[in-house]
């Protein structure tokens, strides 16, 4: 299931070194021969395929579901995570979750979407896609940021809001406006990292951020590449088209200024190096940090608003 | 600031009137009750069918008539931005495309900026132009709405959005996307500035359109029947595989949900902008005695009574709307509209009978 076409090869590979490591019980030399001249082929090829990788194969990488979620940045780099739960009128919304917790030393306020890993948890999460809830209880989590004057990480990983009957009933629209609108006007530092999908207005709800980062096979874009090839291909079979005219990859979204850097995934991808991956993400935010900070209130208001003004601007 | 403002008295340019040389084309069915309109009638209507009330979609240079006071409003240019930024191509060019729908509608992109005055009270509005590939939002869009809130705080004016869109354009990818936080930064200074931001939705206002400033209005206005939500119908359908309830997404639908504050029929429009606007810019006005029974009289009767000079072209306004009113009878509340609607499907059954 979690298989990507275009690693075949790699994957076929990695199961014959497994298998020699198996057998070999006395590590004679000449398989550990064998293993390292395959282990080096494997690393040739993971840095041919993933060096060029197509924009619909980082729509692939991007939503593999061994990439690394929400709950393992948080349970790898937050100390004393304390999720904090509901939006105090109607529910509790698994699919965006959130809290207090440490950052490398600083208390600070996380939230993030979280797709889930086995299937009994992606249900509960809904597959990451957050209905107005979820939107309004980050509103509340950046309100109280600001009132503890501590900064947020936000963790972009959604494939959208969700499109449901009673997500419409309860004001799904209004919950992302009010979410980008909280996530401008608050007065502490925010960070955000596109992490895997940053699908469309689902995303950008948290995603308004002083300083915002794409993990290098991660996307970000206006609709899912399915969506817009049904739309303006009609058919849902140009996807790999739509993928490439949406210019969603992280390379596209830095090239075109909508993004302030890049982070370097781990050869062969996020779902290779889960922790060495959070890790390179945690430097990342650790540095965006020490730039912010401290803050006069009046400039980080305006810079972040002087940013998104730019974009799509005449130059 | 050089911004190309010319004076102009629009002329009304429905798609009835363009095709009036076709005598066939001199009627039309209403799309709700299938009722016959006939074409200076549903002109005269505001487009407003009228027998059952359903209101169809308008012109944007008929929408500001209907809404500026004696329809009068100045036009300003939108700022220009950069054509197609990604090069996109689908099974056509976004160039070409962008080219052909200039050509045809005789304008540059889906916004139209107009600034004049609504019950005396100063207003700029952005209004989105459907024609022009369905209203969708890309940075030409985004960066009118800028324009045209920079212009309402700069000139102490309302500023009144009328979406009329399908959400973001695909054809500019995730530029189009941060045209949702521009846009709630623009509304947002209109508001910091203490002025009042009003939204008047549209048939239709969805996706990235409604989840940002057009859902962030001190006050939200609908058309009747209009649609209003973030995910489309069939998306939802896809994914709930269950049929949708009973006016799902309509403007009363959202009214019940407490998303949107009033739902006004086009005739009113002008009058009920007129009496909010002259509550929020005229604070303090001259009460003489017995004008609260004159109030009372009349349940419909929207008078604006304003101390200052403009009030008295409120006032005017508040006549022809009237006259209007009295005229479209049938369109003018909603319960005619259901009554109308009852009747004219049962004489329609007997008569299949
Ligand atoms: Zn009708």
């Amino acid at each position: 299931m979690s298989k990507l076409d275009f690693e075949k090869p790699i994957l076929e590979l990695e199961a014959k070194i497994n298998e020699l490591h198996n057998v070999s019980s006395d590590d004679s030399l000449n398989i550990t021969e064998e293993i390292d001249r395959m282990t080096a082929k494997v690393d040739r090829l993971l840095k041919q395929t993933y060096n060029k990788l197509t924009a619909q194969q980082k729509v692939l990488v991007a939503r593999h579901e061994d990439r690394p979620h929400f709950k393992d940045y948080a349970s790898q780099i937050i100390t004393d995570f304390t999720p904090l739960a509901g939006e105090r009128c109607f529910g509790e919304d698994q699919a965006l979750l959130g809290g207090l917790g440490r950052f490398r030393g600083q208390s600070c306020v996380i939230m993030g979407h979280e797709k889930g890993q086995t299937t009994e948890e992606r249900i509960k999460h809904n597959f990451g896609m957050a209905r107005p809830e979820g939107y309004r209880k980050a509103q509340r989590l950046l309100k109280m940021a600001e009132q503890y004057q501590i900064p947020v990480i936000t963790l972009v990983d959604t494939a959208g809001a969700y499109p449901g009957v009673g997500a419409e009933e309860r004001g799904q629209a209004e919950a992302i406006a009010k979410s980008i609108e909280t996530c401008l006007n608050v007065k502490v530092p925010i960070v955000s990292v596109i992490i895997g999908e940053g699908g469309s207005g689902g995303a950008i709800a948290i995603a308004t951020a002083d300083k915002v980062f794409m993990l290098e096979h991660s996307i970000y874009s206006v609709i899912s590449p399915e969506g817009c090839a049904s739309i303006l291909w009609r058919s849902a079979s140009h996807a790999g088209d739509a993928a490439e005219a949406l210019r969603l990859t992280a390379q596209d979204m830095k090239e075109l200024k909508l993004i302030d850097g890049i982070i370097s995934e781990p050869l062969g991808g996020a779902h290779r190096k889960r922790e060495e991956t959070i890790d390179l993400v945690a430097d990342t935010i650790e540095n965006a940090f020490a730039k912010l900070m401290p803050w006069n209130t009046d400039k980080i208001l305006k810079d972040r608003q002087e940013k998104y003004l730019a974009m799509g601007r005449a130059a | 600031m050089n911004w190309l403002t010319n004076f102009i008295r629009p002329k009304i340019r429905s798609i009835v009137e363009q095709q009036k040389d076709v005598p066939e084309n001199l009627w039309q069915k209403c799309p709700s009750c299938e009722g016959m309109l006939f074409h200076r009638d549903i002109k005269e209507s505001l487009n407003v069918c009228y027998h059952c009330g359903h209101h169809m979609r308008i012109s944007v240079e008929e929408r500001l008539e209907v809404m500026f006071d004696d329809g009068k409003y100045t036009k300003v240019a939108a700022p220009k931005v950069p054509h197609d930024p990604l090069k996109f191509k689908d099974r056509k060019k976004y160039s070409d495309r962008l080219r052909d729908t200039r050509a045809k509608t005789g304008q540059e992109d889906a916004i139209r900026i107009a600034k004049g005055t609504i019950g005396g009270c100063p207003v700029v509005i952005a209004a989105f132009d459907f024609a022009f590939m369905g209203g969708s939002m890309g940075a030409a869009v985004g960066e009118g709405i800028v324009k045209a809130a920079e212009i309402a705080v700069k000139e102490k004016a309302a500023f009144i959005t009328v979406p009329c869109s399908g959400g973001a354009r695909m054809q500019e990818g995730a530029i189009s996307l941060m045209q949702m936080p521009r846009t709630t930064i623009a509304v947002n200074r209109v508001q910091n500035a203490g002025l009042p931001y009003i939204v008047l939705l549209t048939d239709p206002t969805t996706g990235g359109v409604s989840a940002s400033f057009a859902m962030l209005g001190d006050i939200h206005i609908a058309e009747p029947g209009c649609m209003i939500g973030f995910a489309g119908k069939r998306v939802i359908q896809e994914t709930i595989r269950e049929e949708l309830p009973e006016g799902f997404q309509t403007a009363e639908y959202c009214l019940e949900h407490g998303m949107i504050d009033m739902v006004v029929p086009r005739d009113e429009l002008n009058a009920t902008l007129s009496r909010i606007l002259n509550i929020i810019f005229n604070k303090k006005i001259k009460v003489k005695k017995g004008d609260n029974n004159s109030k009372k009289s009349g349940g419909n009767d929207k008078k604006v009574v304003s101390g200052k000079p403009s009030g008295v072209k409120a006032e005017l306004t508040q006549k022809t709307t009237a006259d209007k009113a009295v005229k479209n009878a049938p369109a003018n509340t909603n319960a005619d509209a259901r009554q109308k609607t009852a009747t004219k499907t049962a004489a329609r059954t007997s008569a299949k009978k």
